[in-house]
């Protein structure tokens, strides 16, 4: 019995930590997150470099055939820094879709470019979940149309892995003819998601042969990328607290730290008894998926909609420690506000999760 | 990560679920210790459990324990298959569970010999006697006097939310007999016989409508000088060892998770205009959400366990357990109530009442735990200043 980190676990976090801390630093990611693509090629190498893009890939093709708890710890130690990484779609949906339904050949082709961090793999899946504003994308023999919305790491992708209407899953070049990339401007700058328009787009190449391996694929795709999400609000929440803490420690107002006032030290206290029993929640939940078949699902779920409600409770605390310093735009404590506000949506909000999880367990 | 108990362990569990077919109608039924003594049969299955190293596992022999090293994955197997037979663990509460492990690490030879078998036995029954009128959260500003004439100290104070006074045999108690010194430096612990002349108790009437605890007054009670645990002085230090046997009581996971399940069956049985709750969707909401927080404790319970195996402190981890635990058993109540609507305002045997009561009482009673054992706000000075490390706040009064 041993529910815990193990030291190669904390070794990743400290290790990869300490990059994105002498490398991103804050100043370097609000920088990043005004430039046109969020995207830091020499950062992205020195990720590459600590071998994060081959966690979740198999030894045979050049990973560390690691599990979903390895990449968890990447994704909030990445979310503790807000650094703008196209972390989610490349490294963690897309090697379990192709995993999960890739053909020996595909995976040869895809996996190791992915490793060696020379592709970039942009995830459509939002329709799989819930339609907005019209959107879907439907197949007609070989040929999509339609448009997905909320395209995750769709600025600096080089390929997209599309889920379609009828369930099954199109991997297309970014310069397809038909293709057109539209940018969405979310509240966090510190990554970027997208709208694809397909018009007549011809498709050449198709994940999962039969429809179920496709739908399986992009079932345990999204839930891969819920549990990173999860992570990476915990990790936004965990630095929200650490801020508001030191702020707390440190600000004096009436002669006083004010961290010694109750109603400021029970704010903090409330942040850390939410995120505690959080973390543990999340640990479970990315063990569950790589060992507990029979609970992955309903723990994916789970984890991804109580870890956003946490966040977003934390960092709106968190701000209001900083009392007005925390409304300001030079106060770091907004750009983890804002992370986690884009983590409690993307892939599914909170309450549609809810509903979710109550019918996967047949209620 | 590693979610198996191992070999050692899992022969354990086969041997505790062969130990409970077999003697299973001998078990006492219902609740121990919450209305009165342990009756003769509840004696004799706690003896049972004691020979079987089921219970007082790791209390030594010498002292009437089982005498098994620390083990605390064996605690957990035990407990979850006599939990999964739905069979009573036999007696616990404050004497087996908070004076033995105090006694154990600062009683005397002759206070272990003299008290550590009889109450693992269920033959010694012990209250608790910290609180005062004058010190609740404040609990150092204890004014229950102890002062030393010959050979005996000489008990003068008022105690409440006394549990179990009306027929304990002993007190552990917390007595001021230092008053020179600093508030938290002049507090001895004493063990104080309930049938010593002087004493008296009475019942105090909660909002539940039960009795649950008592007042007891002392009026000039003797007590052998040999009665005080540890030194004088150094009863802040021996109390707080046996609250944070007492936090870890309160707010458990396992219970948690039963409260749930029982919510999850309401959910599921109940109908309003002939259509089961469960179909309404803010029911599932309200459920689901309450099912992860319940998933949260039980994984951070692994969590802390598994952090102790390894001989780590839990640090922040731990300080949370009772704060979270006990609001999360309170909205589960309350949950249960919201979704009955206006029979969940029946009590008291009312026609068409549910589940006897109990959702009412839980409620409630759940909010008195919320209180007890450390208000939630005093949990949160406690996880701010210790776990966070932010400043204390300045005194009124010195």
């Amino acid at each position: 019995m041993d529910f815990g980190l193990s030291a190669e676990q904390l070794l990743l976090e400290e290790s990869l930590g300490g990059l994105l801390d002498a490398r991103a630093p804050t100043q370097r990611a609000r920088a990043l997150a005004a430039a046109d693509d969020a995207f830091d090629p020499d950062l992205w190498q020195a990720v590459v470099g600590l071998g994060v893009t081959g966690i979740l890939v198999p030894v045979e093709h050049g990973g560390s055939g690691l599990g979903l708890l390895d990449a968890a710890v990447a994704a909030w130690t990445v979310g503790a820094r807000a650094t703008p990484l196209p972390f989610l779609g490349t490294t963690v949906m897309a090697p379990v879709a192709l995993r999960t339904a890739g053909t020996p050949e595909q995976q040869g082709r895809y996996l190791p470019r992915i490793v060696r961090g020379e592709l970039r793999i942009g995830i459509a899946a939002t329709e799989a979940i819930s339609k907005r504003d019209g959107a879907g994308i439907r197949r007609d023999g070989g040929v999509l149309t339609g448009s997905a919305l909320f395209v995750i790491d769709a600025e600096s992708a080089d390929v997209f892995l599309i889920a379609v209407e009828d369930g099954s899953l199109a991997l297309l070049p970014r310069d397809a003819r038909g293709l057109e990339v539209r940018r969405l401007v979310t509240v966090d700058r510190t990554r970027r998601v997208g709208e694809l328009v397909l018009g007549s787009v011809p498709v050449a190449e198709w994940l999962g042969a039969a429809p179920d391996t496709a739908a399986q694929a992009t079932r345990r795709m999204i839930d891969a990328g819920r549990l990173m999400l999860a992570a990476d609000a915990l990790g936004a929440a965990d630095r929200a607290l650490a801020l508001a803490v030191e702020w707390a420690k440190t600000r004096r107002q009436f002669g006083r730290t004010i961290g010694s006032f109750q109603a400021v030290k029970h704010l903090c206290a409330e942040m850390a008894a939410a995120i505690e029993p959080a973390r543990s929640l999340l640990w479970w939940a990315a063990h569950a998926f790589d060992h507990l078949p029979d609970e992955a699902a309903l723990a994916a779920t789970h984890a991804k909609a109580h870890l956003t409600e946490v966040a977003s409770q934390v960092v709106r605390t968190a701000t209001e420690v900083h009392g007005g310093t925390g409304f300001t735009a030079e106060c770091d404590v907004q750009l983890f506000f804002k992370r986690a506000a884009l983590d409690r949506h993307l892939l599914g909000s909170p309450a549609l999760l809810r509903e979710h999880a109550a019918r996967l367990q047949g209620l | 990560m590693d979610l198996s108990y191992g070999e050692e362990a899992e022969a354990l569990r086969r041997e505790v679920r062969a130990f409970v077919e077999e003697h299973r109608t001998q078990a006492p039924l219902g609740a121990i210790g919450l209305g009165g003594r342990p009756d003769e049969r509840v004696r004799r299955w706690q003896a049972l459990l004691i020979e079987r190293g089921y219970a007082a596992r790791n209390v030594p022999r010498e002292y009437g324990g089982f005498g098994a090293p620390p083990d605390p994955l064996a605690r957990i197997v035990i407990d979850e298959e006599f939990a999964r037979a739905g069979i009573s663990r036999g007696i616990g509460g404050q004497g087996p569970d908070m004076l033995v492990p105090t006694l154990l690490e600062h009683g005397t030879e002759e206070q272990r010999r003299r008290y550590v078998g009889p109450t693992l036995r269920g033959e010694m029954v012990w209250c608790q006697g910290y609180s005062e009128p004058e010190a609740g959260s404040d609990l150092a500003n204890v004014r229950t006097s102890a002062v030393l004439e010959g050979d005996d100290f000489v008990v003068t104070g008022h105690k409440i939310w006394t549990t179990s006074a009306h027929f304990s045999d002993m007190m552990f108690c917390l007595v001021r007999t230092e008053p020179e010194r600093p508030r938290h430096a002049g507090l001895s612990y004493l063990l104080i016989p309930m049938a010593s002349a002087g004493i008296s108790v009475q019942p105090l009437m909660t909002m539940t409508g039960k009795a649950e605890f008592n007042q007891v007054f002392f009026d000039g009670v003797r007590v052998p000088r040999a009665s005080i645990v540890g030194e004088r002085g150094e009863g802040w230090r021996i109390a707080n060892a046996t609250l944070v046997h007492e936090r870890n009581m309160l707010g458990s996971a396992a219970q948690i998770d039963a409260l749930f399940q029982a919510l999850l069956r309401l959910a599921r049985t109940e109908t309003r205009d002939d259509r089961p709750l469960i179909e309404d969707p803010l029911v599932r909401d309200r459920l689901m959400r309450l099912q992860a927080e319940v998933l949260a404790a039980r994984w951070h319970a692994s969590r802390l366990l598994s952090t102790r195996l390894r001989g780590e402190p839990v640090g922040i981890a731990g300080l949370v357990v009772k704060l979270t635990g006990c609001e999360l058993a309170h909205q589960i109540s309350s949950t249960a109530l919201e979704l009955l609507g206006e029979v969940g305002a029946l009590y008291e045997r009312s026609p068409h009442e549910r589940a006897g009561g109990l959702w009412v009482f839980q409620q409630m009673f759940s909010l008195g735990l919320i209180i007890g054992g450390g208000t939630a706000q005093i949990q949160k000075n406690i996880i701010g200043e210790r776990g966070l490390g932010l400043p204390r706040e300045a005194r009124g009064d010195v």
